[in-house]
């Protein structure tokens, strides 16, 4: 995947853990908890999410570094085989 | 023999419901626990489930029509009396008087007076019965009407509930570093969240010091026998909800997770269950990380207590005579005087934050 496809893809995980958030609003460069009140649930099932759906094990140390959108895409360029 | 299936109460600060959907028909076989109806409130689009088996004489009230709690659904066949649904009508004379004026029928009422009475008050609040029918288009937007209920529920509760506050600061370092092992170790599905720890160590404390676990109704205390601790939820719009994890005490803490998963992805999706909302015994409200020390939290009637927990913060803590950077979290219990008093509720805290202390207990 490159980046524009993993920063499709990472929208579109958010806005499926969040359904009220309009995947047009939401801003690369800010982080999510800044924008919409992402909670350490939502991380949670964020995380699970990647697992899931890319195959990523996001460790609980690292949740910091999928944040945001350019956040998670530059982590995942680095995990995602 | 026929009987009445009512809206339910949906906690506090819910009074009115408007239908949107029956998943039964006239003719319908229902046992206790189904979902027969979808009512949106002001909290949402709410499952509400039948308390009692049966078979389903009468459609009352159609889709797309707005009724207090209280008032008659549908109406069954073969099912036995509901116990605690239909509770005695109590009303004051002239609020009787008054209801008859405006020919508000006041077996739709919810009484807010001593011992659950409908008060003038109760009757003058209540919308008349030509307004009572959904108006499309002038409806509140979900927002408003909830940040209403929300305010009208925790009104109700500081007038009539004698709070008492205690707060204590713990060491939960011990835990801390548990989850974060166990974080570390299990799949990612199984990572448990801070949160889930004091829901544990409250429900097994009420178990054993039942005055802080149950409602206050008609002038007087029930303890109640199950613990089911509610989870206050932040919805993403405004507004919370505090739904229950039922049967909080015999849960192992990734049960407990998983339901409180479950409630949160429900509750921010609007698809709760009325048993849900109306079951809590206590209540926990954790504020979470990156949010502050403390919280006073009100109790949510008719509930007698709800406990606090502040952010997780490392802190400079005195551990065997010398200052440590420890991970510590301030916990609040509000408590109502009519059931217990300061000594008591400490009893109570001090319990709570020793088994948050000690992550072996839970």
């Amino acid at each position: 995947m490159n980046r524009e496809q993993l920063a499709a893809r990472v929208l579109e995980l958010v806005t499926g853990i969040a359904p009220d958030v309009d995947p047009a609003s939401v801003i690369p460069g800010i982080d999510f908890r800044d924008q919409f009140d992402f909670d350490s649930m939502d991380t949670l099932n964020f995380a699970i999410a990647l697992h899931r759906e890319l195959g990523v094990e996001v460790p609980e140390t690292d949740y910091s570094q999928l944040a945001s959108v350019d956040k998670c895409v530059a982590y995942l360029a680095e995990h995602v085989s | 023999m026929a009987s009445e299936f009512r809206l339910p109460a949906l906690g506090a600060d819910m009074d009115e419901g408007t239908i949107v959907q029956w998943n039964v028909a006239p003719g319908s076989v229902v046992k206790r626990g189904d979902v027969v109806a979808v009512v949106e409130t002001d909290k949402g689009a709410i499952d509400v489930e039948i308390f009692q088996d049966g078979v389903v004489r009468e459609i009352v009230v159609q889709p797309g029509t707005k009724v207090p709690v209280g008032a008659v659904l549908a109406l069954l066949e073969g099912a036995e009396a509901p116990s605690a649904t239909v509770a005695r009508l109590k009303i004051s004379p002239a609020a009787r008087k008054r209801a008859s004026e405006l020919g508000i029928d006041v077996a739709t009422l919810q009484g807010s007076g001593p011992g659950g009475v409908i008060t003038l008050e109760d009757v003058e609040r209540s919308p008349p019965p030509s307004q009572a029918k959904a108006e499309p288009g002038v409806e509140p937007k979900a927002g408003e009407g909830m940040r209403e209920a929300i305010a009208a529920a925790m009104s109700r509760s500081k007038r009539e509930i004698p709070h008492y506050y205690l707060s204590t600061t713990v060491d939960v370092t011990p835990a801390t570093d548990w989850l974060a092992a166990h974080n570390a170790s299990a799949p990612v599905a199984e990572r448990l969240l801070f949160a889930v720890l004091p829901v544990k160590a409250i429900a097994l404390t009420c178990g054993e010091m039942p005055g802080f676990s149950g409602f206050y109704r008609e002038g007087r205390f029930e303890a109640s026998p199950a613990v089911h601790v509610g989870v206050a939820v932040a919805l993403r719009g405004g507004g919370l909800v505090a739904p229950a994890i039922m049967e909080t005490a015999g849960k192992s803490l990734t049960a407990l997770m998983d339901d409180f998963r479950a409630l949160v992805m429900r509750a921010r999706a609007g698809r709760l269950r009325a048993s849900e909302l109306a079951a809590p015994t206590i209540i926990l409200t954790s504020l979470g990380e990156s949010s502050v020390d403390a919280v006073f939290p009100i109790i949510q009637p008719p509930q007698v207590a709800i406990v606090g927990a502040g952010q997780v913060v490392t802190r400079p803590w005195v551990v065997d005579g010398t200052v440590q950077a420890r991970q510590v979290v301030t916990l609040s219990l509000g408590a109502d005087h009519r059931v217990t008093d300061g000594r008591l509720g400490a009893q109570f805290l001090a319990r709570v934050a020793e088994r948050l202390a000690d992550p072996g207990s839970l």
